[in-house]
C-alpha cells in the first residue's frame, strides 16, 4: 500500500489545498440485499467541516447507506470517494481517518470505560504514553472522566453515548459517521448530545455526518439529505428546503375529505392534497385562506392546523406521502 | 510491539478480562463436566466396564481425560458464542470498523478462547489425583501441550460457527448436534476398540479420536500399559495439529467473507 503521500502532519499549505476537496463524494450508489433494493441513484457531496444529517424513516436506506460510508459493507454499484480513498479499494488506511458511531452500543458492558477505550486505541494502533493521554483527552472532553473505572453498562444512556464519542474520536478521525446517534436518549439528552457534536465540530476540526429521524436533529444541521424509499430526493440547508414549501401549511381533517378538496378546489381555485386521509394546502398567507374556510365549510371539518413548514411538510411535499418513523422497522432497513 | 501484535493481544486480553468478570461463565464451564464426571464416573464404575477399556483402570479413571476433553470443549463454546450477538449489535461492530484484518481479530479471539479454556483444563487437572491417575512433571507438559492444541481447535470451530450464524439459538443447536456427539465418538465415553465395526470407522474418521488418544497418551506418559489399544502418539499428535490448522483456516475464512449485518 503506498502511505508515502498520506503521511505526517499536512503542512498548513496543505491544509488549505485539502479542505477544498470533498471529504465525501458519492455518485450514482446503489446497494441491494438480494433481490430488494435499498439504495439507488444516490449521489451527494460533503464538504470539510460540514454537520450533514442524513433524514428518512426506517426502510428510507439510511442504514445502508451508513454501512457502505462506514465500510462496512463492501460496494456494489456507483462510485464513492471518502477523504480521497475510493471505497473499491482497501479500505484499511481510511479506516484509521474515520470514527464511527453505531446505532446500537458497541462498548462491551464487562470492561470499563477506560479499557474500552484501550483495546479500541490499540485497534488504531495508539499505545503507552500517547494513548493515556488521548483517553484521558477524550473523557475529559466530553465530561465522562470520572466514569473512567466504571464498567460500561453500569452507565446511563446519555452517558454510555459520551463514552461512544469519546471512542470514536479517539484516534483523532477526520469524518465522524453516526448512524441514529440519538436513539434511546430522551429529547433533553438527544439535544445536549447534539450541542456536543457542534462544539466538537468547532473544537476536533471534524466533520460530522449523521442519519436521524428526528426531525428537530436533521433541523440543526448544516445541511440534510432526504432519504425515502432508497433514493435521495433533497439535499440543502434545513431552512431553504422549508422555503421550498409554499408559505404557510394548513392541514385539514374532516369527515368526507375528498368531497372538501373538490369544494375548495371549486371555491377558492385552491389545491388541496389528499395524504394519508387527510387534507394538505400549501399557500403563502395561509391565515386569511383558514379564515375563509372555516367560514365556508365549517360543517365539514373537524379540525385545521396552521403553521409555517417543518421538515415534515417538506417531506410530504417532496414525497406525497407521510413520514413513518416507527413502524417500518420490521421489514428491514 | 508490532500492530498487528498489539491488536491480537488487545483482543486476548479482553477475552480475559470479560471471563473474569463473568463469574456464571466460569462455574458453569467447569461444573458442568465436573457433574458429568462424579455422576456418570462414580455411578458407573461399579457396573460399567466397556469392552476395549484397558485392564487395571476402573470407568472413573477411564472417563477422566474425557470429561477434561469436554471442559474445554464447554468453554470455547462461552468464549466464542458472545461474537454471534456482538458482531450485529456489540462490541465487535467497532472492531469491523477498525484498521484491522479479519483474520487478525480472529487470532485474538482464538487465543484469548484457547487461553480460558486451558485455565480451565489445568483447574481440572489438579483433580487428576481422584482418578487415581498420578501426574509426573513430564506428563504434566505434555497434557498442558495437547489440551492447547485441542482447546485452539475447538475455539475455531466455535468462531467458524459464530460468524457464519445469526442467532445464539442456532449456535447452540450446531455446537451441541455437532460438537458434543464429535466428542462422545472420540473415546472419551467409551473406547474404539470395544466398539461394532461400523462404530469403529466413524471414530477413526473423527479427528477428535486423535486428540483424544494424544491427551491420554501424555496423561500416561512413561506408562504406557494402562492405555489399551489407541492411535500412535505421532499419529495422533500429527492429525491433532492438521485439525487444529484446519479448524483455523476456516475461522478466517469464514470471518473473512462475513457480511456482519443482515439484510
Amino acid at each position: 500500500m503506498n502511505t508515502s503521500p498520506a503521511t505526517g502532519a499536512a503542512p498548513a499549505g496543505r491544509a488549505g489545498q485539502r479542505s477544498a476537496e470533498p471529504v465525501i463524494e458519492v455518485g450514482g450508489l446503489g446497494f441491494s440485499y438480494g433481490g430488494r433494493q435499498a439504495l439507488s441513484g444516490i449521489a451527494f457531496t460533503i464538504a470539510r467541516g460540514e454537520i450533514f444529517g442524513f433524514l428518512g424513516p426506517n426502510g428510507g436506506g439510511k442504514s445502508t447507506l451508513f454501512r457502505l460510508l462506514s465500510t462496512l459493507v463492501p460496494m456494489q454499484s456507483g462510485n464513492a470517494r471518502i477523504l480521497g480513498y475510493d471505497l473499491r479499494g482497501a479500505t484499511r488506511a481510511l479506516r484509521r481517518r474515520i470514527g464511527v458511531v453505531f446505532q446500537s452500543p458497541s462498548l462491551d458492558g464487562k470492561l470499563t470505560v477506560a479499557e474500552n477505550l484501550a483495546i479500541h486505541g490499540h485497534l488504531y494502533g495508539l499505545g503507552g504514553a500517547r494513548l493515556r493521554e488521548r483517553t484521558h483527552a477524550m473523557l475529559a472532553r466530553l465530561d465522562v472522566d470520572d466514569r473512567a473505572g466504571d464498567l460500561a453498562e453500569t452507565l446511563s444512556g446519555g452517558l454510555r453515548r459520551r463514552v461512544e464519542l469519546a471512542k470514536a474520536l479517539l484516534h483523532e478521525p477526520e469524518l465522524l459517521l453516526l448512524d441514529e446517534p440519538s436513539t434511546g436518549l430522551d429529547p433533553a439528552a438527544r439535544r445536549e448530545f447534539f450541542n456536543l457534536l457542534t462544539l466538537l465540530r468547532e473544537s476536533a476540526g471534524v466533520t460530522i455526518v449523521l442519519t436521524t429521524h428526528y426531525m428537530e436533529e436533521a433541523e440543526r444541521c448544516g445541511r440534510i439529505g432526504i432519504l425515502d424509499q432508497g433514493r435521495l430526493v433533497a439535499i440543502a440547508p434545513p431552512g431553504e428546503l422549508k422555503g421550498q414549501v409554499g408559505g404557510d401549511v394548513m392541514v385539514i381533517s374532516g369527515p368526507a375529505p375528498e368531497m372538501l378538496a373538490q369544494k375548495i378546489a371549486r371555491q377558492f381555485q385552491v389545491r388541496a392534497v389528499l395524504v394519508d386521509g387527510t387534507l394538505r394546502i400549501e399557500r403563502p398567507r395561509g391565515h386569511e385562506l383558514v379564515a375563509r374556510l372555516v367560514d365556508e365549510f365549517g360543517g365539514e371539518i373537524d379540525s385545521v392546523a396552521f403553521g409555517r413548514p417543518t421538515l415534515e411538510d417538506v417531506f410530504v411535499h417532496l414525497t406525497g406521502h407521510r413520514f413513518v418513523a416507527g413502524p417500518r422497522e420490521k421489514n428491514g432497513r | 510491539m508490532s500492530a498487528v501484535a498489539l491488536q491480537v493481544w488487545t483482543l486476548w486480553w479482553r477475552e480475559i478480562v470479560r471471563f473474569r468478570r463473568q463469574r456464571s461463565v466460569i462455574i458453569g464451564s467447569f461444573v458442568q463436566p465436573l457433574i458429568f464426571w462424579v455422576l456418570i464416573g462414580w455411578g458407573f464404575r461399579a457396573s460399567f466396564k466397556p469392552s476395549g477399556m484397558p485392564s487395571g483402570i476402573d470407568y472413573v479413571q477411564y472417563f477422566y481425560p474425557g470429561v477434561i476433553m469436554l471442559v474445554l470443549l464447554f468453554t470455547a463454546i462461552f468464549a466464542t458464542i458472545a461474537t454471534v450477538d456482538d458482531r450485529r449489535q456489540g462490541f465487535l461492530q467497532g472492531v469491523l470498523v477498525a484498521p484491522i484484518a479479519r483474520d487478525t481479530v480472529v487470532a485474538g479471539q482464538a487465543l484469548g478462547g484457547t487461553t480460558l479454556a486451558l485455565f480451565q483444563g489445568c483447574v481440572f487437572l489438579v483433580l487428576a489425583p481422584l482418578a487415581g491417575i498420578h501426574l509426573s512433571a513430564a506428563a504434566v507438559g505434555a497434557s498442558i501441550a495437547v489440551m492447547t492444541l485441542i482447546a485452539f481447535a475447538f475455539n475455531c470451530i466455535g468462531l467458524m460457527i459464530a460468524w457464519r450464524i445469526e442467532s445464539t439459538r442456532g449456535f447452540h443447536l450446531i455446537m451441541n448436534s455437532i460438537l458434543v456427539p464429535i466428542w462422545f465418538l472420540s473415546g472419551a465415553f467409551f473406547p474404539a476398540a470395544g466398539a461394532p465395526l461400523w462404530l469403529r470407522w466413524i471414530m477413526w474418521l473423527n479427528p477428535l479420536t486423535y486428540g483424544m488418544a494424544a491427551l491420554r497418551r501424555s496423561l500416561y506418559l512413561g506408562e504406557p500399559h494402562t492405555l489399551g489399544a489407541l492411535p500412535g502418539a505421532a499419529v495422533s499428535v500429527a492429525i491433532s495439529v492438521a485439525f487444529a490448522a484446519a479448524a483455523m483456516w476456516f475461522a478466517a475464512r469464514v470471518a473473512q467473507r462475513s457480511q456482519a449485518v443482515a439484510a
